[in-house]
């Protein structure tokens, strides 16, 4: 059979096996819950809440006008002790709700406009993903139901579910295609209603035969739907990557993958689709790995939206040994944390601890240009180039060399020989690019 | 929890564990038969050359570096490979001295005038070899054989249109410079390089491929060009050096056809018999221009 796949790319080591078969389990009530008003992309929520207000496990806690968003919502029942800015997994600080969660968890459902499948119409389907303030779970906190939104003039004809998971160690989306599957399936059959797509297709990563197996056997009655083996490769799971991988479509240079008839949504997101649409369940937990060499018992774990990283890691049997880095994500493309006290967010597929017996300090040598960054760059850039050009801050030519292609997933990096931070200049560089042609328009 | 103490830095925080010294020292040891063989078809003293070229070099680019106040790197493997690189190019008779100041041009007009490693124009073995070829002509051309003075297969087919027999070529039972003379033990070494990923096959391709399909058209014995002279060792060794070379696919492509065009110009019409240093030199002055028309289309880039 053959099995899809991109060009370029490369193959770190996937040390799944620390938390692949491991199923997904509830943690311990915390203390304390922190829920950031911004988890997604796009414009920013006004609280509806305030200090000493009793909430219930799954009410609104925050929402605006604007459609480009994603309201957030009490994870766990009990007393706003603040609303205030605290320290974000993404850097800087955010305006978040602050819950002691009480005794008595008493949840709220929402009344939504959902339903079976027969039942709902595309509208009710997106109104019911706002309202359950779904955004990306893969780790890019799109909000869904703009996704879901198909402008004039176009036509969606596949709606992709990503179950690639080529971020090694992560493994959460393998657990979720095992004990969820169906759920996924629903979720895609939602969104396919949702979008009009015709034709529905899983990928995932050959490395996960028996994932592949389940949600087989939970799409086999439909045969809209396609499940399909891709090769191991990272970034397999990158948006662009996957489509090219089952569909050969290029993602046009500064659009979308509606832009070429198609919508991918990660397999944690589809399975939340269903509990919106079908229960009007807002999101408030989503599960997630935690695993590493710095963590006395990896696993998978059902958390609620706000728990500080600390206590998810603590319900993993706590740090084995020193820690040395605390990475929200996995370890391609992950945020280093300072704090523990930083609270898991819609975005928060995994936490990786490495210990600081592992860390390896990096001092880049001067480059040899033996191109390996180039020879493994999935988007066909020249990351060698890239980050002389922006060191140099030479605006033009990054965009010329098409910086802002980049989809900062750190090949460049990992292969380099000389161990040169590659895609952190090009991180730089894009922002300098932006920050450039947001001022000319301004201006302008 | 000590969590002042955790360590932030930017993704991503993994590495694939190859290093430049790594990459280096394997191209040292792929060159390792070629030695050999050299030692063993010319004697004790092309080891003589090989250690006054890898120490000449080492030592050159030791001074320039505590010069430059910069960290000293000799351990990255580099110096040693030009020294290699530039010894092979020496006719078993020249004396040590001259493969010293060839060494010394190699490291310091060829590499660290420019800004050392990964900054340098040129093949810097090549420069040392050019610098020689030019001050001496005389020593750089005087070949041996067996203890007699001898004539290279391309001199031979240049002076008397004489043919060395292809299998004398191939296992290296032939007069020329120490790294030229065995096709089977340069080919055993590349086989190394690719299979790791250290060398680029599509330049010594696109080089060959060239010299193989002119040297046919102008009715010339296309396998002898292929098996004599530099050609195999320049193609896998000098054109493929990392830093002189282009980065993109197509790239190496023109580079490795540029470099088999100059090479026929020049034994078919030139005043020398092999070209192959000058091509390489001729078209690493080509790499940046080669990049910048070679940029490969980005993923979705419609021009």
């Amino acid at each position: 059979m053959s099995v899809a796949t991109f060009k370029k790319g490369v193959h770190p080591p996937y040390n799944k096996l620390y938390s692949s078969n491991k199923e997904i389990q509830q943690i311990p009530q915390p203390d304390e819950i922190i829920i950031p008003l911004q988890q997604h992309i796009g414009a920013p929520l006004e609280p509806v809440v305030k200090r000493k207000d009793q909430v219930k496990r799954g009410q609104l806690l925050a929402d605006t006008d604007s459609f480009v968003a994603a309201p957030v919502h009490a994870s766990l029942a009990g007393e706003v002790t603040a609303v205030e800015k605290v320290p974000s997994s993404q850097g800087g600080r955010v305006l978040a709700v602050r819950i002691k969660p009480g005794e008595d968890q008493e949840e709220e459902l929402a009344e939504t406009p959902g339903g079976e499948l027969e039942e709902v119409s595309p509208d009710e389907i997106r109104q019911a993903v706002r309202q359950a303030g779904i955004a990306g779970m893969g780790g890019a906190m799109f909000p869904t139901h703009v996704k879901l939104v198909v402008p004039e003039g176009k036509n969606i004809d596949h709606l992709i579910i990503n179950g690639a998971e080529c971020e090694p160690y992560l493994t959460v989306d393998h657990r979720i295609m095992l004990e969820r599957s169906e759920q996924i399936v629903d979720g895609l059959r939602y969104l396919m209603k949702a979008t009009g797509a015709e034709k529905g297709l899983i990928g995932i990563e050959d490395n996960k035969p028996d994932a592949l197996k389940a949600m087989k056997s939970a799409a086999a009655e439909f045969d809209n739907i396609e499940v399909r083996a891709t090769e191991t490769k990272y970034p397999q799971g990158g948006e662009k990557m996957l489509i090219k991988a089952l569909l050969g479509r290029d993602v046009p240079v500064g659009g979308l993958p509606l832009d070429i008839g198609v919508v991918v949504n990660n397999v944690a997101t589809a399975a939340a689709v269903t509990a919106a649409v079908r229960k009007g369940r807002p999101l408030i937990d989503r599960p997630l790995t935690v695993t590493g060499e710095g963590v006395n018992n990896p696993g998978n774990f059902e958390v609620p939206l706000g728990t500080p990283v600390g206590d998810v890691i603590k319900a993993a049997g706590g740090f084995a040994g020193e820690p040395g880095k605390v990475i929200l994500g996995g370890p391609m493309m992950g945020q280093a944390q300072a704090s523990l006290d930083v609270p898991v967010v819609k975005g928060t597929s995994g936490i990786l601890v490495l210990p600081r017996s592992q860390l390896e300090k990096y001092s880049p040598a001067p480059c040899i240009n033996c191109a390996r960054c180039v020879d493994v760059c999935p988007m066909y850039l020249v990351p060698t180039r890239l980050e002389k050009l922006a060191q140099q801050e030479k605006l033009d030519k990054l965009e010329e060399y098409q910086v802002m292609n980049c989809i900062e997933c750190g090949s460049c990096s990992y292969i380099c020989p000389a161990q040169r931070p590659l895609v952190h200049y090009i991180r730089v560089g894009k922002a300098a690019v932006t920050a450039r042609n947001k001022s000319e328009q301004g201006g302008s | 929890m000590q969590s002042q103490e955790l360590v932030v830095t930017s993704s991503p925080h993994l590495r694939e564990r190859t290093s430049v010294a790594e990459i280096m020292w394997t191209v040292n040891f792929s060159l390792v038969p070629v030695m050999l063989a050299a030692s063993y078809i010319f004697g004790l003293r092309a080891l003589a050359i090989i250690a006054v070229g890898i120490i000449s070099c080492a030592l050159t680019e030791y001074i320039f570096l505590r010069a430059r106040n910069k960290e000293v790197t000799l351990s990255d493997g580099s110096a040693v490979v030009t020294g290699i690189l530039l010894a092979l190019t020496m006719p078993p008779t020249i004396p040590l001295w001259v493969v010293a100041i060839a060494a010394v041009v190699a490291i310091s007009l060829g590499k660290q005038v420019f800004g050392g490693l990964g900054n340098n124009p040129f093949n810097p073995a090549l420069i040392g070899r050019a610098f020689v070829t030019a001050a001496y002509p005389v020593l750089i051309t005087t070949w041996t054989f067996d203890g007699q003075t001898a004539a290279t297969p391309l001199n031979l087919k240049m002076m008397e249109g004489e043919i060395t027999p292809y299998w004398n070529l191939f296992i290296g039972n032939i007069p020329g410079s120490l790294g030229e003379t065995s096709a089977f033990l340069i080919l055993l070494g590349a086989a190394l390089l690719i299979y790791k990923g250290y060398l680029n096959w599509r330049i010594p391709a696109g080089m060959l491929s060239t010299v193989f399909l002119l040297t046919w058209l102008m009715g010339q014995d296309p396998v002898f060009h292929l098996l004599a002279g530099s050609l195999l060792l320049g193609a896998f060794y000098y054109a493929t050096d990392m830093v002189t070379t282009p980065v993109t696919t197509r790239g190496r492509w023109i580079f490795g056809v540029g470099v088999g065009i100059f090479v026929v110009i020049i034994r078919l019409w030139g005043g020398y018999p092999e070209g192959v240093m000058y091509s390489i030199l001729l078209m690493n002055m080509t790499v940046p221009l080669i990049n910048r028309f070679t940029r490969p289309r980005s993923l979705g880039e419609v021009k």
